[in-house]
């Protein structure tokens, strides 16, 4: 069954100037992970919004655990957690006052939310910190206790809008390990991100969007697997470069491309590990040394270059002024 | 319904408790109007001249209340920007609340504030010689009033606040609106020394009607009321009410519209 289905979502902002979303489709299998994979302003913010009934779209229509987010967003809403990119939580309260409220705003009952907060702080490793204000914690806390926020009713759909932009390396694997734990309690799940790493690590199936469409989806393998297969890479001393870029051609029959800045030279190469020891024996024969050798997969940066022909992290200022409208 | 009204209670509570873990908040909107009263007791009551038994203290009480109540729009209204600002508000209205807890939660917290205020600068007034000689009943009227004027201007706040973009904005928004209404009045100098057309403005400006209202309740005479028998300043209660009433008719549901939408 599908826990959330999108379908030819149309928003525009701005009378129509700004597309943020041109008819953007989407699904989500029940208890499964969706990574929606996308610059800045591709679309994945207002697309949350629409699904978490934030915000009502143009066109088009979507239903959250089988129940329409037009027509009746306030059962939606009873269904679904949302944690957004800005820790969205009372910084001049503790953590315990905010879980406590919410829980009280779920219509929890007293002892209940107390229960509940408890519950919540003892499992996202807070209880330390449960008696102070927000304002003293790390980032990566913050989250773990807006996340914890929308954790409160045992949502049957979770959505997560970049829950790791900002927070440091340490953070990010402490929130990647909470994710995780998440997922095997059988949450649907739909996440997104500009992190392609993040994607590939949390995701069962990653829905890769730019400018407000859906423009591949699939397992992380599949995607790769449609950007071609491994890529061979050797690194070599600069007075070398041009010998071993024939060898590399020879081996590859494709087209070979050079880092000049790595001196790092790199084509596709069908055969794996075949082709491996093939470079590496023309190499030897001609008194080659290399400083780096290896065959690499493709990464996601690579099927998010091949399939929109720029890099994930370009910005797009446009669209994402439009969609911050009263946020700072 | 029941449980609009007990998610509006969390939210009040919400704002309680933000005092009870910082004081310095509540220290401070107290610290602010009793300075008002000192400033204005000492420095300018010297050289008002007025033929009000007890002085012009009598006359500045019920004005610097009406003023601190005024103040509850920018309070409101900064307080309901920042929310927006950090993203508390798409979380409140992604929960399964009513659409209307949220701002009748902020209004009736500010309100609860108001309370305090009141009855610090009450104090600290007839520390420095404000005796209202009305009576308890007429006196404790007039302080509802009070109330209720701030809590009508609330609602304004959350139309302020909700329609700007940064908090900072709101803050200049809100005195722009509050200081020229607080001072274009009756409030602190009589309304005869301004050239005509702003003694109409003046006359006809809720903050004069409630002032008056105010000082009517406390028993004083209408002083500083200003010229020849116009409506408002012959009916200073009724005036204030049809304001207050109008204030909550055209922003109450403005704001609760405004809510629903921001950011659709």
């Amino acid at each position: 069954m599908k826990s959330v289905v999108a379908q030819h979502l149309i928003k525009t902002y701005r009378n129509g100037e700004v597309r943020a979303l041109d008819d953007l489709s989407l699904d989500v299998e029940e208890g499964t992970v969706l990574s929606v994979l996308g610059p800045n302003g591709a679309g994945k913010t207002t697309t949350v919004r629409i699904l978490a009934t934030l915000l009502s779209p143009d066109s088009g229509n979507a239903t959250v655990g089988g129940i329409d987010v037009i027509k009746h967003p306030e059962k939606v809403r009873e269904i679904i957690g949302l944690s957004g990119q800005y820790a969205a939580v009372d910084e001049t309260l503790t953590g315990w006052d905010n879980l406590v409220m919410f829980g009280r705003l779920y219509h929890l009952g007293k002892q209940a939310s107390i229960n509940r907060a408890n519950e919540l702080l003892e499992r996202f490793s807070l209880t330390d910190s449960a008696r102070r204000p927000i304002k003293t914690y790390s980032g990566g806390m913050r989250r773990r206790l807006d996340l914890a926020a929308s954790l409160i009713v045992r949502p049957k759909v979770l959505f997560l809008d970049e829950p790791t932009t900002g927070l440091d390396p340490r953070g990010r694997q402490e929130m990647w390990g909470v994710i995780e734990e998440l997922v095997k309690d059988g949450v649907t799940l739909l996440l997104t991100t500009q992190y392609l790493e993040e994607a590939d690590q949390l995701a069962d199936e990653i829905a890769v969007i730019d400018h407000g469409k859906v423009i591949a989806r699939g397992t992380s393998d599949a995607l790769k697997r449609q950007v071609g297969g491994e890529r061979l890479e050797v690194v070599v001393e600069s007075a070398h470069i041009k010998t071993t870029m024939e060898i590399v051609a020879k081996v590859s029959g494709d087209k070979v491309s050079l880092d000049e800045a790595l001196r790092q030279i790199s084509a596709p190469v069908s055969t794996g590990a075949t082709a491996l020891i093939e470079v590496l024996k023309a190499l030897d024969t001609a008194g080659i040394h290399p400083l780096d050798v290896g065959l690499k997969r493709p990464s996601l940066d690579d099927v998010f270059m091949s399939l929109t022909g720029h890099v994930a992290e370009e910005v797009v200022a446009v669209p994402e002024a439009g969609k911050k409208k009263g946020r700072k | 319904m029941k449980n609009a009204i007990s998610d509006a209670l969390v939210i009040t509570k919400r704002q309680i408790l933000q005092l009870a873990r910082v004081p310095e908040v509540l220290i401070f909107s107290t610290i602010q109007p009793v300075m008002f009263v000192l400033l204005f007791r000492y420095v300018f009551g010297g050289s008002i001249s007025t033929d009000q038994p007890g002085g012009y203290v009598q006359l500045l009480m019920p004005g610097i209340f009406v003023q601190t109540v005024a103040f509850t729009l920018a309070a409101t209204a900064s307080g309901l920007a920042e929310d927006m600002g950090k993203g508390l508000i798409d979380r409140f209205r992604s929960l399964p609340i009513s659409r209307s807890a949220l701002v009748v939660g902020r209004t009736l917290g500010d309100s609860l504030l108001n309370i305090l205020v009141l009855a610090v600068m009450g104090i600290a007034g007839f520390v420095v010689g404000w005796r209202p000689t009305s009576g308890l009943p007429q006196v404790m009227l007039g302080f509802l009033f009070l109330l209720l004027f701030g809590y009508a201007l609330s609602w304004t706040g959350i139309f302020v606040g909700l329609s700007a973009r940064d908090a900072r904005v709101v803050q200049n928004v809100s005195f722009i609106i509050t200081f020229p209404m607080t001072f274009l009045s009756n409030a602190f100098a009589p309304t005869t020394g301004m050239p005509r057309p702003l003694q109409y403005v003046a006359e006809w400006n809720p903050v004069s009607t409630m002032v008056a209202a105010c000082r009517q309740l406390f028993g004083l005479e209408n002083q500083f009321g200003a010229t020849a028998g116009s409506f408002p300043s012959e009916h200073p209660l009724v005036m204030s009410l049809i304001y207050m009433v109008l204030i909550m008719v055209i922003f109450v549901p403005l704001s609760v519209r405004k809510y629903k939408n921001s950011s659709k």
